[in-house]
């Protein structure tokens, strides 16, 4: 049997209560006392437990937090004291992209390792901006090739990030006349980078590292932060350099299987020193997520390059532009530009940039990416609430700045991503793709809001007087 | 109107109060110390907000769900202003910022517990037509109609009926009398008093219910003639007598809620019960495979419809498959391979647990699905031949009535009937013991908050309710029967394809930004 690629996920409780969306709140001044019916007790999930202890330590109540919004002792309580609000924390959580229920449900991943799942069928809007306006195909009946036959398990989300390699030659003698360059493969389609500006110190980057390693992924990571207790996860680090600075880092290039370099105009000029210090190493160019990231792509993909990072803005927005266009629109402007020069084979593209979700990933390869590199969530797992407080220089209500149990933070970013895995599987099986490669710019699995209104509404409505989403 | 057609034996409504002492009503009002307890505004009001008893001289706390708010203010029993003592307030309740999403509004809620307590429209200005989720039904209407094609007809003459076997093939004729049938809800998943509850109700309303993937419990047995066996991947529960007793048998292919995954119940509510049932072991969790291994083409499936019809020679079949890109092709293939009824599942709807990102994220909405398939098996000449029935986010009577102008004859429905019975759609069906609510629930302790009884009642008044909203349609078009209604899109529009000057004429989008 292969070995199967297994994330080992382990609950992770968080070190303050995460903030709850709704809180129960009570009028006392109402309550008879003594009531032997008190709803507190019956509290199927017993919020109410410790609401004594919180009391005599005047912490905040822990109903504001765990409050699953069931309404019984709203309707139950004899003397009807109790309503809900909500949380006016959870209320200034995140902003549009970054949305509240999205870092409630990463932080729910990174507790327990575990997809959320709920009933009631989908609660949100119809469709909206960005990712939420694509909706991923399935199958009804299988196909010898899909999961049902092969079982989940066997589903590979692998990518690489070296460069590809061509159709093979060989000599007269069938001897292997190509140069196969060294295979760089990472088992889930992801990277990690520290977002910027937000609290990065040892602890936290250890976790993340620790992570990576766990995971066999990979962590781009700036060579200021790139410190001696992070050797011992080399492998599993990208140091970023500026291109003109190769050789301050010659060590740290000889010790890495890959290595990021800032776009410049004459970047590829280093390749070939690069390659000097280390044959094997994968090289990956750091490219703007601008009106040129396309070209720049053709033009780097006649190069020795290996894989190209876009990044956008931390809402996955178009950097440089007036309207910018959103990340998956991006996506697949670069990924079809090198279609059609002939050269999107040959390398890989990663996109960093407002990457909040599990969906956000399988959606980015099915726009076009190989793979997509994370930054906020990793902060998130750690329980940043996106505050940015830090940003102001106010201390941090999750205490980041203090550092944090590298253990406990690795496991925790192993959930999260061990959740967004199986939540890739999830999506892959129901389009019954075995492998996260197939995968990459088939929007044919896909379907898109403007396709479908003027397929199935168009005839009937007739013209969309409407622009954009409506 | 024709001699041959049937008055509609209506079910008998009965009042049913909602089970908890509080309920949740559009405003509040509260009364203060200064109140004396005259019973002043008991007397006024003649909605019953304030109640009173003989022999009991305390004020009681006003029946809010009741009060039609601030519009009352025009009336001359307007408790606020005439109580002597000024001691009521009124106000929007603020709880309604934490009930509902944008599918499912706090009105619309409130709208279909009211409905399915009175078995009567709401008179409390609640908007239970339209959610907040900016598309798809929120953004259809019905084109204003023309006043002379009116049709005065009591509503018992208003034929709702759909008729699902229209393939003339010598098996039953089988006629439900409202567009509507129960979709699956396995017994494990819910309440046993809330599964026959709903089988109940469904005979008394001639129409069905559908056992869903948890085996057919012997209570469901002397409603058999409304029961449909649901066939799912799992087989959980599927015997031959099972698929002996029903009218019809229904091939789960997929599920809206989880597109391309198999069914999953918790270990929690694997109770011994539910493990006789399903033939398994207790505690542990159960999944369904995706898809049928036994289905590798649309021959292996008219191989499984043969299978069933060989069994039961009066069955009909139904294939409920998900809405992919190619559902058209699956919905001819389905037909072609012997199905009666084309059950289409689309992605928004589910009442059970599933993972977020398929219930948001997998599959079309069933509003592109329906006049996709439509089209289609009009195009290939056979749409006369089978009956489209439409599931998944559709919630009320005027989505319904909406799914059948795109092109559905009938639909299924999950949701309303759970919350006809109280669901607050907290979403927390399948964590720790299930349904606080006692509705998805096998807790011993919590699935005893409802009855057989109750339920039955509540989802009769609810349909009952709903009706009402289908027979206005149809006069109002001139129409006696929800047959005519069928496929008929140009009665439509969509308010994002109307100039601004005509899009003002039609009622808008609701647009609430909801903290979800």
């Amino acid at each position: 049997m292969p070995k199967k690629y297994h994330i080992p996920v382990k609950t992770a409780p968080p070190r303050f209560l995460p903030i709850g969306r709704y809180a129960t709140i009570e009028f006392r001044e109402d309550c008879a006392g003594s009531c032997r019916e008190c709803v507190k007790k019956k509290c199927i999930y017993g919020i109410f437990t410790e609401n004594y202890e919180h009391f005599s330590t005047m912490d905040e109540p822990e109903y504001l937090y765990n409050c699953q919004s069931c309404f019984r002792c709203v309707q139950e309580c004899t003397r009807g004291i109790f309503s809900r609000v909500i949380n006016p924390d959870y209320r200034t959580l995140g902003d549009d992209h970054w949305r509240a229920d999205t870092i409630r449900r990463l932080w729910y991943q990174a507790h327990t390792g575990k997809i959320p799942v709920s009933g009631a069928g989908y609660g949100g809007p119809f469709v909206a901006a960005g990712f939420d306006s694509m909706w991923t195909d399935m199958s009804e009946i299988v196909r010898p090739t899909r999961d049902g036959i092969h079982g989940r398990e066997y589903i590979s989300t692998s990518f690489e990030i070296s460069r590809r390699i061509t159709p093979l030659i060989f000599n007269q003698d069938l001897s292997l006349a190509s140069q196969v360059s060294p295979i760089l493969e990472i088992p889930i389609p992801l990277l990690f980078q520290m977002p910027r500006d937000l609290i990065v110190n040892d602890t936290i980057l250890i976790s993340a590292a620790n992570a990576a390693r766990v995971l066999g992924t990979m962590m781009i990571i700036r060579p200021e932060e790139y410190t001696d207790d992070l050797l011992p996860f080399a492998d599993n680090l990208i140091p970023c350099l500026p291109a003109d600075r190769i050789n301050d880092h010659v060590e740290v290039i000889q010790n890495s299987r890959a290595v990021e370099l800032s776009f410049s105009d004459n970047v590829a000029d280093t390749f070939v020193d690069l390659r000097a210090l280390n044959p094997g190493i994968a090289i990956i160019v750091r490219i703007p997520l601008d009106a040129m990231a396309a070209s720049r792509g053709v033009q780097l993909a006649k190069t020795d390059v290996d894989t190209l990072h876009y990044y956008a803005d931390e809402h996955g927005n178009e950097l440089n532009a007036e309207e910018p266009r959103f990340i998956k629109e991006m996506i697949r402007d670069v990924h079809l530009k090198l279609v059609e020069n002939l050269t999107r084979q040959k390398i890989n593209l990663i996109f960093s940039g407002g990457i909040a979700m599990a969906e956000h990933m399988a959606k980015s390869i099915i726009c076009g990416a190989d793979g997509v590199v994370i930054d906020n969530p990793i902060l998130i797992a750690f329980e940043c609430r996106l505050c940015f407080r830090c940003r102001q220089g106010l201390s941090c209500p999750v205490k980041l700045e203090d550092g944090i149990d590298p253990k406990w933070g690795s496991q925790r970013i192993v959930n999260l991503m061990g959740a967004w895995h199986s939540q890739l599987i999830e999506v892959m099986g129901a389009m019954g793709i075995r492998e996260a490669r197939r995968l990459r710019g088939e929007v044919g699995r896909s379907m898109w809001f403007d396709d479908l209104e003027m397929e199935n509404f168009g005839p009937i409505f007739g013209q969309r007087k409407v622009s954009g989403l409506g | 109107m024709s001699s041959k057609t049937k008055k509609m034996q209506l079910p008998e409504i009965v009042p049913v109060p909602p089970r908890f002492r509080n309920s949740i009503g559009k405003y509040v009002i509260r009364r203060n110390s200064r109140c004396i307890s005259c019973g002043f505004c008991a007397e006024l009001c003649p909605y019953g907000v304030h109640p009173r008893y003989e022999n009991y001289a305390k004020p009681i706390r006003p029946k809010e769900e009741k009060c039609i708010g601030f519009s009352c203010k025009e009336n001359d029993f307007f408790c606020i202003d005439k109580c002597p003592q000024q001691a009521l307030t009124l106000r929007l309740n603020p709880i309604l910022d934490t009930l509902g999403d944008y599918r499912w509004t706090a009105e619309m809620l409130i709208g279909h517990w009211e409905m399915a307590e009175t078995a009567n429209l709401p008179v409390v200005d609640l908007e239970y037509n339209l959610g907040y989720s900016g598309g798809g039904f929120d953004k259809i209407r019905f084109k204003h109609a023309d006043p002379n094609h009116y049709l005065d007809l009591p509503d018992e003459e208003i034929d709702t009926s759909v008729e699902l076997n229209k393939r003339n093939d010598g098996r039953p004729e089988k006629t439900i009398s409202i567009p509507c049938y129960g979709g699956g809800m396995s017994f494990g998943s819910t309440a046993l008093a809330v599964i026959v509850g709903r089988a109940r109700a469904a005979q008394r309303l001639n129409t069905l219910t559908c056992t869903g993937e948890g085996g057919y419990p012997l209570e469901l047995l002397p409603y058999a003639d409304h029961v449909i066996t649901q066939l799912a991947t799992g087989l959980f529960g599927v015997r031959e007598e099972t698929i002996l007793f029903a009218p019809m048998v229904e091939f789960k292919y997929a599920q809206g809620a989880k597109p391309g995954l198999g069914g999953h119940l918790l270990g929690d509510k694997v109770t011994p019960e539910v493990a006789q049932m399903r033939e398994t072991v207790v505690g542990n969790a159960l999944f369904s495979p995706f898809p049928f291994h036994s289905v590798y083409s649309v021959e292996d499936h008219k191989k499984h419809v043969d299978w069933v019809k060989e069994i039961n020679p009066r069955v009909l079949v139904s294939v409920k498959v998900s809405t992919p890109t190619d559902v058209d092709m699956v919905a001819v293939g389905s037909y072609y391979a012997g199905a009666h009824i084309v059950h289409l599942d689309g992605s928004y709807g589910g009442t059970g647990a599933a993972p977020d990102i398929a219930k948001k994220n997998i599959a079309m909405p069933i509003e592109y699905a329906i006049p996709k398939v439509h089209n289609f098996l009009k195009d290939e000449g056979v749409r006369d031949k089978i009956c489209l029935i439409a599931s998944g986010g559709i919630r009320n009577a005027m989505d319904v009535a909406k799914s059948i102008a795109l092109g559905a004859d009938g639909v299924v429905i999950g949701t309303a009937e759970l919350v006809a019975v109280e669901c607050v759609r907290c979403g927390n069906c399948e964590s720790g013991r299930g349904c606080a609510r006692g509705v998805a629930t096998t807790d011993p302790e919590l699935g005893i908050l409802t009855t057989e009884e109750w339920v039955d009642q509540r989802i009769v008044n609810m349909y009952s309710a709903w009706r009402k909203q289908w027979c206005d349609i149809l006069r109002q078009y001139g129409m006696r029967s929800l047959k005519e209604l069928v496929g008929r899109s140009d009665l439509l529009v969509h308010l994002d394809y109307l100039d601004q000057e005509e899009r003002a004429t039609y009622q808008p989008s609701p647009q609430e930004k909801l903290v979800i």
